[in-house]
């Protein structure tokens, strides 16, 4: 229950997060990644903002044992550079540059939809559950979050 | 070098609640805030892990409604934007990530904040990507 909770104050804070900062506007994402126009640096100083929180403070969660509320952290387990990564963030960073939507924008749509919203999310979730079926039947290997242990990978 | 009018403590803000919001997840629950793997682990998960992904999805999209509420600035869709650039875009953002395992949240936000490699090199790819699409489509085609 006390987790459940978190889930939705975390998803609360992301939120109010990504629309204070602009992020749900794709001409200001469009504007960051296109410095032929009048160049918008708003997406470094929100990226900047936030992974200078979570450097910090991801210094000292992964330092304990486990989180507060569950058994164990849950982190991604590969740390190899391969294929499948460097492949889907160049497809992910072309639908994102056409768009200006990434996935957590994409989901914000739904708080005040517009025709955007009714093709993109769709769009995407279709691009999702494409990818997992071809994982599925292909090599069985749809990336988990699997558990391991609680020491940072550096 | 022109710059667009922007409000760098909103933006500044912005990210440090966002950046709080990972670490509250990861601090008490134990889990990374990337969306794209929000998204994807709804599908073919175990029936308990699926609770926490939608109530975290529901709150960012009440966050931004609220949000959007309390100031009463609702951003307008782009009326000449082509409604199947906007699907072809959106394929690709979902199969990529799916693929690539996280997105600018699960990458970028908590993937650089663990000092991961494989991260970064996730986001220097879809950052080189993503900027010259962008200037493809606007520039050499004049979609805005």
């Amino acid at each position: 229950m006390a987790r459940l909770l978190v889930s939705i104050a975390a998803g609360l804070l992301f939120g109010v997060g990504l629309v204070l900062s602009g992020m749900t506007r794709p001409a200001r994402v469009l504007g960051f990644l296109d410095p032929l126009g009048a160049w918008d640096p708003t997406l470094l100083f929100v990226l900047g903002g936030a992974v200078g929180v979570t450097l910090v403070a991801f210094r000292f969660v992964l330092r304990r044992p486990a989180p507060v509320l569950a058994m164990r952290f849950q982190l991604p387990e590969s740390t190899r550079i391969d294929r499948p990564l460097v492949a889907g963030a160049a497809l992910f960073g072309v639908g994102w540059g056409i768009t200006g939507y990434c996935p957590g924008p994409g989901i914000a749509l739904l708080a005040s939809p517009t025709w955007e919203t009714w093709v993109f999310l769709p769009a995407m979730l279709v691009g999702i559950a494409a990818h997992r079926g071809f994982a599925a039947r292909g090599q069985g290997a749809v990336p988990q979050e699997t558990p391991i242990a609680s020491s940072a990978q550096v | 070098m022109m710059l667009a009018p922007f409000d760098p403590s909103a933006a500044i803000g912005g990210g440090i609640l966002i950046g709080l919001s990972a670490v509250l997840l990861l601090a008490l629950n134990g889990r990374i805030a990337g969306i794209s793997n929000l998204l994807g682990g709804l599908v073919g998960a175990p029936a308990a892990d699926v609770p926490w992904r939608l109530l975290f999805l529901a709150g960012l999209v009440a966050g931004v409604a609220v949000f959007q509420g309390a100031t009463g600035v609702v951003p307008a869709a782009r009326a000449a934007f082509p409604p199947w650039l906007l699907a072809a875009g959106g394929l690709l953002v979902g199969f990529g990530t799916s693929l690539g395992n996280g997105c600018t949240s699960g990458h970028g936000v908590c993937g650089l904040g663990r000092l991961s490699l494989r991260s970064l090199v996730a986001v220097l790819v879809f950052l080189a990507t993503g900027v010259v699409t962008a200037m493809i489509v606007r520039h050499g085609f004049g979609v805005a």
